[in-house]
């Protein structure tokens, strides 16, 4: 089309962090907004990264704008740190920040950056959780306009989510809502609070360590900020339940490598009909072993 | 043992990666690397789509991508963004004048003849789409013969330089409004977010850089009758746009180079105001890189449906700023769809439970309370 365009050859180098400090300064002022106004959507243009839309380009941001050479980061999917998509995100990272370490153990790590899991043990103050979201908006559900939700999420109005969480009761016995579960923070703003499973929504609640919401196809970022209420949408008389795990006689299943029963179970179909159990979040898996044997490092103790 | 641990992800990655070469590769003995320039002149209309789609005019970069998505428009648009997207914004680009273009080709379907004259150029619109045999064995003489009984062919007699535009003739005329000068900047997509409402210039800027059949797909509803824009096609123009930018030391405008554009205004029928103004037919603009005319007549079409809903709210989908600008785009599109294929193993439990649950208390609602075994015995 146009033989005069030549190739940058020059443009191996990429800033620290991939993004130009422009947009590392637009999504950490989007990040300070957030906290100030927990459970707010704050819209923000979300650039493109060079993975997919959907793989964790929101929660990338996030981290990229956050990450500095001093930082241990850890990346987990479905809480395995050695999935696929945290192998990616992960290389992508080390790559695109020299001097960053990242660690496997939660509890050396600065940044946790997360798709799908909250990991099993209890963060602290001086970490950050990155939950990558693929629908910022718990209106979603009831209304497929994002105008009309945001002037809903303005008037506190909730009154649809809380009729379809009636719906379900009425229709099934049970509210259907599996993951994805709306919770309110800080008393307003209800929040989509990422794909986790509703047996991780209760560690929102007053957690120490600051969490943090990317949406980077839906350009939005939410917080929860250390401290602050984080309530399941619920009614008096049918409380929010988390996923069950007991067998038919009524014991909780454990997983089948660690042993714990206090777990969220990943359930594995055997070949022969049968089922095996076992820990989702690895880490916390491997810690259990180590306990058992005796084998764990005193400092992670 | 039925379960294999999920080990080894980096392993699987590195290996999908030689997979995807070996196969980009494996053409056997006689295989040749495709040229960059190959790409780029013999696969013209692909390349002009991905740099469109990918937002950004660079024809070699675009072949490359082209050859390193293997020839997939979407992925290929999707490396040219995500290049563009770490270069800062160094300055906003003045209106450029179409006017001046020089063009390969330009059309009008609203008269027999317009001032400048109709100019078919390159096109295959009456082109018998009959498979030709012959270009299975053909060989780069072939090239310089069909070059040169081209040039053989060409008529002596100068191109002007600009053309008027037929836009221009029919607002002399007063059948359309005359042209308000801009009233606020433009929006610019890669630096804000929509949050709706947004102003025109922010819908032609998603629509630019938006997948091709996802606009053709959404003006298309909105031509069979999802819509009534009734469309005439007053000017559809291909050529090279020159882009002119302040001078960086004096500030004056300095042409910078020239980019390959297509750009379509409609006209619409009139509709009645409530203003009580006088009636005109109403503008629809679609513009955008490279040779695409699908692409910058269905912008066209989409623009003015947009702008109708805009004032007088959505009738139907392409007239809903929201549902339109929100789904075009397709490196976010794409993307989402190819992410259901990553792990959703902890989600998927939580269904179960959720279905597991729901199924026992149907089946315990089902049961026969003690009660009414009762009263069926009696």
């Amino acid at each position: 089309m146009n033989s005069s365009y030549e190739l940058p050859l020059d443009e191996a180098d990429y800033n620290f962090g991939f993004l130009d400090e422009y947009a590392k300064r637009e999504i950490r002022r989007a990040i300070l907004k957030s906290i100030c106004i927990p459970g707010y959507q704050t819209p923000y243009a979300s650039r493109e990264m060079p993975m997919g839309r959907g793989f964790g380009t929101g929660g990338l941001q996030l981290t990229l704008s956050l990450a500095g050479p001093d930082d241990v980061l850890k990346v987990i999917d479905q809480g395995s740190d050695d999935s696929v998509n945290a192998v990616n995100l992960r290389q992508f990272v080390s790559l695109t920040c020299p001097g960053l370490t990242t660690t496997t153990h939660t509890s050396d790590a600065t940044i946790i950056q997360s798709r799908h899991r909250i990991p099993e043990q209890p963060l602290n103050e001086s970490q950050v959780l990155v939950l990558q979201v693929p629908y910022p908006d718990a209106l979603v559900v009831v209304e497929p306009s994002e105008a009309r939700r945001k002037a809903m999420h303005g008037e506190g109005d909730y009154s649809r989510l809380l009729t379809k969480l009636y719906e379900d009761i009425v229709k099934f016995r049970e509210i259907t809502i599996s993951h994805r579960y709306p919770t309110r923070i800080n008393g307003h703003y209800v929040i989509d609070p990422s794909p986790i499973p509703r047996y991780d929504v209760p560690q929102l609640n007053q957690s120490p360590a600051l969490t943090l919401f990317g949406a980077g196809r839906e350009k939005k970022i939410y917080a929860v900020p250390p401290y602050t209420n984080a309530t399941p949408l619920a009614f008096d008389d049918v409380p929010f339940r988390t996923e069950d795990f007991h067998d038919d006689r009524g014991e909780r299943i454990a997983c089948a490598r660690c042993g714990s029963t206090r777990s969220f179970l990943d359930e594995l179909p055997l070949a022969d009909g049968s089922k095996r159990w076992q820990c989702s979040d690895t880490d916390y898996c491997d810690q259990q072993l180590q306990l058992k044997s005796g084998t764990l490092t005193g400092a992670r103790q | 043992m039925g379960y294999v641990a999920i080990k080894g992800g980096a392993d699987a990655i590195n290996g999908a990666e030689r997979a995807m070469e070996i196969l980009r590769t494996a053409e056997g003995e006689q295989g040749e690397p495709l040229t960059l320039s190959a790409i780029e002149h013999q696969l013209r209309l692909l390349t002009s789509r991905v740099v469109s789609e990918g937002g950004l005019y660079h024809p070699k970069l675009a072949a490359l991508a082209i050859k390193q998505a293997q020839g997939d428009t979407l992925e290929a648009a999707f490396a040219l963004r995500a290049y563009r997207s770490t270069k800062p914004r160094l300055l906003e680009t003045p209106p450029q004048d179409t006017r001046k273009m020089r063009l390969i080709r330009r059309i009008s379907s609203a008269f027999k003849d317009i001032p400048g004259g109709q100019m078919l150029g390159p096109t295959f619109d009456y082109a018998l789409r009959l498979m030709r045999l012959d270009l299975a064995t053909e060989r780069p003489e072939d090239f310089r013969k069909i070059a040169g009984s081209f040039l053989a062919r060409s008529p002596n007699a100068p191109v002007a330089d600009s053309f008027p535009k037929v836009v221009d003739t029919l607002r002399a005329e007063g059948l359309l409004p005359p042209l308000h000068s801009r009233q606020c900047d433009p929006f610019d997509v890669t630096r804000e977010p929509l949050v709706f409402p947004v102003p025109r210039s922010a819908a032609l800027a998603t629509m630019a850089r938006a997948e091709t059949g996802s606009l053709l797909a959404i003006a298309y509803s909105s031509m069979r009758g999802y819509g009534d824009i009734h469309p005439t096609i007053a000017e559809l123009r291909v050529g090279y746009l020159p882009i002119e930018l302040p001078h960086p030391v004096t500030g004056e405008m300095t042409e910078a180079g020239e980019v390959l554009v297509t750009e379509c205004e409609v006209v619409a029928m009139y509709e009645a105001d409530s203003a009580g103004k006088r009636p005109t037919f109403t503008l629809g603009y679609g513009a955008c890189f490279g040779h695409n005319e699908v692409k910058a007549i269905s912008m066209a079409i989409l623009d003015r449906s947009l702008q109708k809903g805009m004032a007088d709210g959505p009738a139907n989908p392409s007239e809903d700023p929201e549902f339109v600008l929100l789904h075009v785009d397709g490196v976010d599109a794409m993307g989402f769809a190819s992410h259901y294929k990553m792990p959703h193993y902890v989600t998927f439990q939580s269904d179960m439970d959720r279905l597991r649950t729901t199924q026992k208390a149907h089946d315990q609602a089902l049961e026969p309370s003690p009660h009414q075994t009762e009263r069926a015995a009696q």
